[in-house]
């Protein structure tokens, strides 16, 4: 929770989210229309998506699929009954006059969301519900001098906006809760999260009020296309809210648009000016009942989900829970960290993928886990050949750059570049002798008393086989021999 | 060949089967029929040469043996219905110049049944009237005139254009739609038989939008049978319409068997309302006598929400169409009406494109919308169309049609009326509780009033009964002998 220190003592900030996130379909809500990002402008419109005279939407099943399986990834009531109605307003992008929405009776109800915090702890937030809409088209208002151009590829794809309880009391809180519904929107496949291409967009609700007072006024900053600019808005929204409350002002029940290239906001419409949706159940469509057996067969086959991967990481790898939440907050991540773990040291793995691995990932521009020069069977090799004693963890790291810039097998950077460790009882005791004959002082200060002195000899050892000897057996055949 | 428009639909099928005539003739006979009642302004467009090329495919089908249900049947579209590259107006202003890319279920069904396209007939503005009136092309004049008068009538609405095309002769039936009557009151006024199917028989598809919830095509035609052939070649599922329904549709000739003994008749109270002219009462009782005769047994039933299906109407539909019509806003196709703003372009727009009883509609729905008046009008009116619903449904366990008056009254003078939005909304009184129900019923002509216009008598049915009412309506057909002629072809 974050305490704003006002001047006249402390203030909480109450936030709830509501996410459009664009669903992965095979065509829009009630059209057959294509929904590729990116298309020529208007190339991806069927005649409902344009309202042409006498269009008739009918509803798209795949739809509705991916949002029961999002109602079931958010441990969500799954409402078997639900009704499509409209909301009536006018804007040259929107064809019909209205948009065919969820009001009274949306497909998902109450859930919950756990938010994996920096200070690797948990924290739930409840989600009031999720329904099902149409997205508008798109106004160009910079096309022409004095005309708009309008775009209506994404007239009709589909949306599911999911909506948060205000749950939510800082800006961390909210940036988690977007990192973690994109993670589980994510493994379920139904929607692709990409904020930046618009397909996961943000409105903040937020109030602020005296700890322990009700709920103040709250205002609704719309569409805010990222993480960051979601934080941005929510610390710039409490400072304003403050400020005013601290002159003794009230708060205006408004709309809001963040302008992130300013960090600045402006009101864009007050309660007064609030449209009159006049929402009423679509007479073109039925009421949506779903079956319970349709349901209960989605549920089985969703996909292990990042809680329980997490979890699962924690028991069967004994991994800490940092590492855990880090490896599963990403699907395939997950899968290419059990890939390398698998008859392996799970630790030494999950340090490998973490640190060396994400580490190089971080540092190569355009590097993905797909395209990534080191694979899961590459770095596996790598970490078996610690295991085994051919190298030391430290050449490991010199071999993995070798690896990463080469593409090459961990073996072969190995073989080429003479790295491998020597293990052999007989070359090492070899050198051990001939160090001890050549350094009476050091051993007989050693035997004297000075048992830090191993370490030196360990470097010498080190030293004279470049870098190569097992350090372990190096410690283990000096201690024999000296002591 | 004059006399070809003469036949019924159903004799001008068997004469094409029979090879007495050919699609060419009939419809080079009705093209000029057409021609010759331009002065009744029933058609927005004629397509004289997509008909005689119709024909000439026609004949073709017909000669290889493919002929369809409706082979080489002339006929005429009302206005509502999309028509691929054929000017679609819905007798609006908002339209101007809107040649679909896209042909409606119904109509495209009729093509492939084989029938032939004479023209797009006139209605009122998106369907809103009960006169024609309100028609940006101007209203039309039925083809009827009262005994010894030559002032114009009002055909009824809004398939205005339809019934008065069938009726002067120019098409051998007509599309038609019907939201709270305007099938089946034109029908009375023109003297022939008008049918709304069931809601969800036809599909909407394709077919301009004024209350959704209660729009559905049907067949307009001089006899019951044509109506039956007819619908048979509009109706069927289209999962492009979902709230079209997934039956089969039936042979409804195969139930036209004129035996309906023993079957129960209700005659609704209700329907029985004060200021109803004698003569209205008196062809209701001359039906319950010609049905009576057939064998039929009567009984009095109770419809005890039919007083209040009229306001209720007149909440839902104006509730549907203040969004249905939204679409029209200049951006993409129609009218456009410059503006500095996208608002002002709106509302010049929309100004402009809608006339005043369209206007009226959309205020009235989005009043009864609007936050604060939701619960005391929109949705107390959806529970009364269910009381309304449960009273047809209760009557039904009782009897097996409902017979009533079709119009509270002959047609009316042009221009009558106008000044009056609630007298004209009375036309609807008897056909509106059904539509509420989503019931199907048809207008038979019956007999004439004093002064020599049509009357008409309503059955209604159970949903999907389609055929029910069709043997029933036969019958009080061939009782009626109805075969007055109307002034403009007599």
């Amino acid at each position: 929770m974050t305490i704003i220190e006002g001047k006249t003592g402390p203030w909480e900030m109450v936030i709830g989210l509501e996410v459009h996130a664009q669903v992965i379909a095979n065509s829009k809500l009630f059209s057959g229309a294509a929904t590729a990002f990116g298309a020529e402008p208007n190339s991806q419109v069927s005649l409902v998506d344009a309202a042409m005279p006498g269009m008739l939407p009918v509803i798209n099943e795949m739809a509705v699929e991916q949002a029961i399986k999002t109602g079931l990834g958010l441990n969500a009531k799954i409402n078997l009954f639900s009704e499509f109605e409209r909301k009536n307003y006018f804007y040259a992008d929107l064809p019909q006059g209205y948009q065919i929405s969820q009001f009274l009776h949306p497909i998902v109800g109450e859930g919950t969301i756990i938010l994996d915090l920096e200070d690797g702890k948990t924290r739930e937030v409840g989600i009031e519900r999720l329904h099902l809409e149409q997205d508008a088209g798109k106004s160009l208002h910079d096309q022409h001098p004095t005309m708009s151009y309008i775009d209506l590829n994404r007239s009709g794809v589909t949306l599911m906006e999911i909506v948060s309880k205000p749950d939510m009391r800082s800006a961390e809180e909210a940036g988690a809760y977007l990192r973690k519904l994109r993670s589980i929107l994510r493994y379920l496949g139904t929607c692709d999260g990409n904020m930046d291409e618009g397909s996961m967009r943000a409105d903040v609700n937020l109030s602020m009020r005296r700890p322990g007072d009700p709920l103040g006024t709250r205002t609704e900053t719309k569409n805010v296309n990222s993480i960051r600019f979601v934080q941005q808005s929510i610390e710039l929204e409490a400072r304003r809210q403050v400020a005013i409350l601290e002159e003794g002002g009230t708060i205006d029940q408004e709309t809001r648009l963040f302008d992130a290239s300013k960090g600045t906001s402006r009101s864009m419409r007050s309660k007064e000016e609030a449209h009159d949706y006049r929402y009423f159940p679509d007479p073109d469509l039925l009421p949506l009942n779903v079956d319970a057996d349709w349901v209960e067969s989605l549920k089985k086959d969703l996909p292990e989900l990042p809680d329980a991967k997490k979890q699962r990481f924690m028991d069967e790898f004994g991994l800490p829970v940092y590492d855990a939440g880090v490896l599963v907050a990403d699907q395939e991540t997950a899968a290419f960290y059990e890939t390398i773990a698998k008859g392996r040291d799970p630790k030494l793995a999950a340090n490998w993928v973490i640190g060396e691995y994400f580490g190089a990932l971080n540092r190569t521009s355009g590097a993905n886990l797909t395209n990534a020069p080191v694979d899961a069977t590459k770095l596996g090799g790598l970490i078996d050949l610690i295991a085994d004693g051919t190298i030391s963890g430290r050449t490991a790291k010199e071999v993995f750059e070798a690896m990463w810039d080469s593409g090459k097998d961990a073996g072969a950077i190995v073989e080429e570049k003479g790295l491998k460790q020597i293990s052999d009882t007989g070359a090492l005791e070899g050198v051990i002798d001939q160090l001890i004959t050549d350094n009476p002082g050091q051993v007989e200060q050693y035997q004297g008393g000075n048992v830090k002195l191993i370490g030196w000899f360990v470097g010498q050892v080190m030293k004279a086989t470049q870098g190569k000897a097992n350090p372990g057996m190096v410690n283990q055949l000096l201690k024999k021999k000296l002591d | 060949m004059s006399k070809l428009t003469h036949l019924t639909l159903t004799e001008a099928r068997n004469g094409l089967a029979k090879g007495d005539f050919s699609a060419r003739e009939l419809t080079q006979a009705h093209v000029e029929a057409v021609e010759v009642c331009r002065s009744l302004n029933a058609f927005i467009t004629e397509t004289p040469d997509q008909a005689l090329s119709g024909a000439d495919v026609s004949d073709e089908r017909r000669r290889k043996g493919d002929a369809g249900v409706l082979e080489g049947i002339p006929l005429a579209i009302k206005d509502l219905f999309c028509t691929q590259d054929v000017l679609t107006t819905a007798g609006s202003h908002i339209l101007d110049g809107f040649q679909p890319q896209y042909e409606s279920t119904v109509s495209a069904n009729l093509w492939s049944a084989g029938a032939v396209m004479l023209g797009k007939t006139n209605l009122d503005e998106f369907a809103m009237g009960s006169s024609n009136m309100t028609s940006y092309y101007g209203g039309v004049e039925n083809p009827w005139r009262r005994s010894g008068s030559n002032e114009p009538l009002v055909p009824g609405g809004s398939s205005g254009g339809s019934a008065a095309a069938v009726a002067a002769r120019c098409a051998m039936g007509a599309t038609g739609t019907d939201t709270g009557g305007s099938i089946r009151q034109p029908a009375a006024f023109c003297g022939i038989v008008g049918m709304k199917p069931t809601y969800g028989r036809c599909s909407r598809w394709g077919t301009v939008a004024f209350a959704s919830s209660l729009d559905q095509a049907g067949p307009m035609t001089r006899t019951v049978r044509d109506a039956a052939i007819m619908l048979r070649g509009m109706a069927g599922h289209d999962p492009k319409d979902s709230t079209s329904v997934n039956t089969p549709v039936p042979d409804y000739e195969a139930a036209m068997t004129g035996d309906i003994r023993g079957l129960k008749v209700g005659i609704p109270k209700e329907y029985r309302i004060d200021g109803t002219p004698a003569e209205i009462d008196a062809v209701w009782q001359q039906g319950i006598e010609w049905l009576k005769a057939a064998g039929a047994e009567m009984v009095d039933i109770s419809l005890p929400h039919t007083k209040y299906a009229l306001p209720t109407y007149y909440i839902i539909a104006p509730a549907e169409a203040s969004s249905n019509l939204a679409r029209y806003d200049g951006v993409r196709y129609g009218l456009r009406v410059p503006g500095d703003t996208l608002d002002e372009m709106y509302e010049a727009t929309r100004g402009e494109g809608f006339g005043a009883e369209v206007k009226r509609r959309i205020l009235i729905g989005a009043y009864v919308l609007s936050a604060g008046y939701y619960d005391a009008y929109y949705n107390k009116a959806r529970r009364i169309r269910t009381l309304i619903a449960n009273d047809f449904k209760a009557a039904y366990e009782k009897v097996d049609v409902v017979l009533t008056p079709t119009a509270p009254s002959a047609a009316f003078g042009m221009g009558d009326k106008m000044d009056d939005p609630v007298a004209m909304y009375l036309n609807d009184v008897f056909t509106v509780p059904a539509s509420l129900a989503g019931l199907p019923g048809v207008s038979i002509p019956a007999g004439l009033s004093g002064d020599g216009l049509p009357l008409g008598l309503q059955l209604l049915g159970q949903p999907f009964e389609e055929g029910t009412l069709m043997k029933v309506a036969e019958v009080l057909e061939t009782a009626a002998e109805f075969d007055a002629l109307p002034q403009i072809i007599s």
